[in-house]
């Protein structure tokens, strides 16, 4: 059986259509990333799965639950760590884990022996009377991922884990989720962090406009649609390389002051640019990155 | 498909909610009781016994002891009415407390119902105080004042129905201020708390009888004097009718603000 199962899910507000026919499939165990630009339906898409709102179509089947009907049943084995965090101001550190595992049935004495452990994979061991307006944004983040553990749950929804955070915070964050994974649990993110996405994610889907526009592992996505070297170029003269660069690489493509070549054999790429010291590039293998502005663009959203 | 327009599913679950808020109050308990306190009983005392001075017998009592019934509805009133505006929506908008809660297994029907029955606990203390200290001006007459108690809660689960009804409503807490003024105190001037409603010219007095604060006083007065209210079914139906369709009115408009 499927962790979480979606077909043909659609959902409009206001008119517009923001949800447009989702089919997706996550299987237990794995880390599925949902990666999209801004707006293009993912917390909408994590909200329906979780039934806090109501799909116009399509049918949800999360941990084997009917959604929205059974979403109760659903939610008790999920944790959700959301986008912005939410966790208690008027509660210490430990109250808001002793206060959230009452919203599961659990009683003080069901949550108390787990709160040290909790702490322990926080990263706050010893902090459980601070106050929440003490804590730094990674505690937080820490913390929020710490209560969306007091249940066990089997399968975590994670909305952009990572935003905001320096990258010190954001790898004990990573750190944590493969541990979570390695226990077993089965994942659910969200992110436009590509490095997350391809450091993490045994799965992805792309998401852009309401629809899921690929959908695979990040190697073979890579595989299926981008050539596997970048040559990244700027400096002066590099519109009049261009013309060069195109013969030398499969695909081009000038953004502002930076030209992207993308090519399987650099090697005739970088003679070329031997020749014109005046030009500064990066050579690298081609990432997730360049295969999402590839599919959504590189048109800014908001 | 849940329709909009369903009537509330109610569950134990929101015990849970009940226990957060009551575990926050916990820390400020004294502030809060104080703070809640002191506006009306400065009013009380300085009305009761400096206008009571000029007036003498007011509706058959003393003015102190016809004003502390009007304001034990007032009072507890308010004291749901806060509860359910300015304190709900910081939990609703401001902190996502809310957000939090539906995302473990608990529906907003949970969450609502919690703060509704919270705003109303706030009110019984609201009114316990308030009884304990007209009792100690020697003004309550047990043990018939103590059925000012349940009469406190009700008035609060009418207003705290009330408030969570604007407060699905409210773009901020400035909105807070137009249901304040322009219908509370209103209420408030045609309900009797002040002088008895009997003094109003028979057009305003019908209106008077619509409004859930009237019954609320009609209530509170004579039990806190001792004596039984002269139509208590009517007032505690009215009541009652405010608190069941309020809170309908609740759970529909913050399905519409929250679940869409």
């Amino acid at each position: 059986m499927k962790s979480l199962e979606v077909r043909g899910l659609r959902k409009s507000y206001a008119g517009a259509e923001v949800v447009c026919g989702v089919d997706l499939e996550v299987a237990p165990g794995e880390c599925f990333g949902l990666l999209g630009p801004n707006g293009a339906g993912k917390t909408t898409t994590l909200r329906l799965c979780l039934g806090l709102s109501d799909p116009d179509a399509g049918e949800i089947q999360l941990l084997g639950h009917a959604v929205p009907e059974r979403a109760r049943e659903a939610r008790a084995q999920v944790g959700v760590v959301p986008q912005f965090d939410n966790l208690d101001p008027d509660f210490s550190v430990a109250e808001n884990l002793t206060v959230y595992g009452r919203y599961f049935g659990l009683g003080r004495a069901q949550i108390a022996p787990r709160i040290p452990q909790l702490l322990e994979f926080a990263g706050l061991a010893g902090r459980s009377e601070a106050k929440i307006q003490t804590l730094s944004g990674g505690m937080k983040r820490r913390l929020t991922l710490a209560r969306a553990l007091v249940n066990d749950p089997r399968m975590l929804f994670m909305d952009e884990p990572t935003t905001g955070l320096d990258p010190q915070a954001r790898h004990l964050i990573w750190e944590r989720l493969r541990r979570l994974t390695q226990e077993g649990r089965t994942l659910l993110l969200t992110t436009h962090f590509m490095e997350e996405a391809q450091r993490l994610c045994s799965r992805v889907a792309i998401m852009d406009h309401g629809r899921i526009i690929a959908q695979g592992t990040p190697r073979e996505l890579i595989a299926r649609h981008l050539e596997s070297q970048v040559v990244e170029v700027h400096g002066p003269g590099v519109e009049a390389w261009m013309a060069e660069a195109k013969t030398r690489a499969s695909r081009t493509e000038l953004a502002g002051e930076t030209a992207f070549c993308y090519a399987d054999e650099v090697e005739p790429l970088i003679a070329s640019l031997h020749a014109r010291p005046e030009l500064v590039y990066l050579h690298r293998p081609a990432n997730l990155e360049d295969l999402f502005l590839k599919l959504t663009g590189r048109d800014l959203r908001d | 498909m849940r329709s909009r327009y369903a009537l509330p599913a109610l569950s134990l679950r929101f015990v849970a909610v009940w226990q957060r808020h009551f575990l926050v109050w916990r820390k400020l308990a004294i502030p809060s009781i104080l703070g809640n306190l002191a506006d009306p009983l400065i009013v009380l005392f300085g009305l009761g016994y400096g206008l009571g001075a000029a007036l003498g017998q007011v509706g058959g009592s003393s003015y102190f002891g016809f004003l502390a019934g009007g304001f034990l509805a007032s009072t507890t009133m308010y004291a749901a009415t806060f509860e359910s505006l300015f304190s709900a929506y910081s939990r609703m908008h401001v902190q996502k407390t809310w957000e939090a809660i539906v995302n473990a297994p608990m529906t907003l029907e949970d969450v609502l119902a919690g703060e509704w029955v919270w705003a109303a606990s706030k009110a019984f203390a609201a009114g316990v105080c308030l009884l304990a200290i007209v009792a100690a001006a020697g003004q309550a007459s047990f043990p018939l004042a103590l059925a000012t108690v349940p009469v406190a809660v009700l008035i609060g689960l009418t207003f705290a129905a009330l408030g969570l009804s604007i407060n699905a409503l409210a773009s901020g807490y400035d909105f807070f201020s137009y249901y304040m003024t322009l219908l509370l105190t209103p209420m408030m001037m045609l309900s009797g708390v002040f002088f008895p409603v009997e003094r109003l010219p028979e057009a305003v007095q019908a209106v008077a009888w619509a409004l859930p604060l009237y019954h609320g006083v009609e209530l509170a007065r004579p039990l806190l004097a001792g004596s039984l209210p002269a139509q208590p079914l009517l007032n505690l139906a009215v009541l009652a009718g405010y608190a069941l369709a309020g809170f309908y009115l609740a759970t529909v408009l913050t399905r519409r603000r929250l679940l869409t």
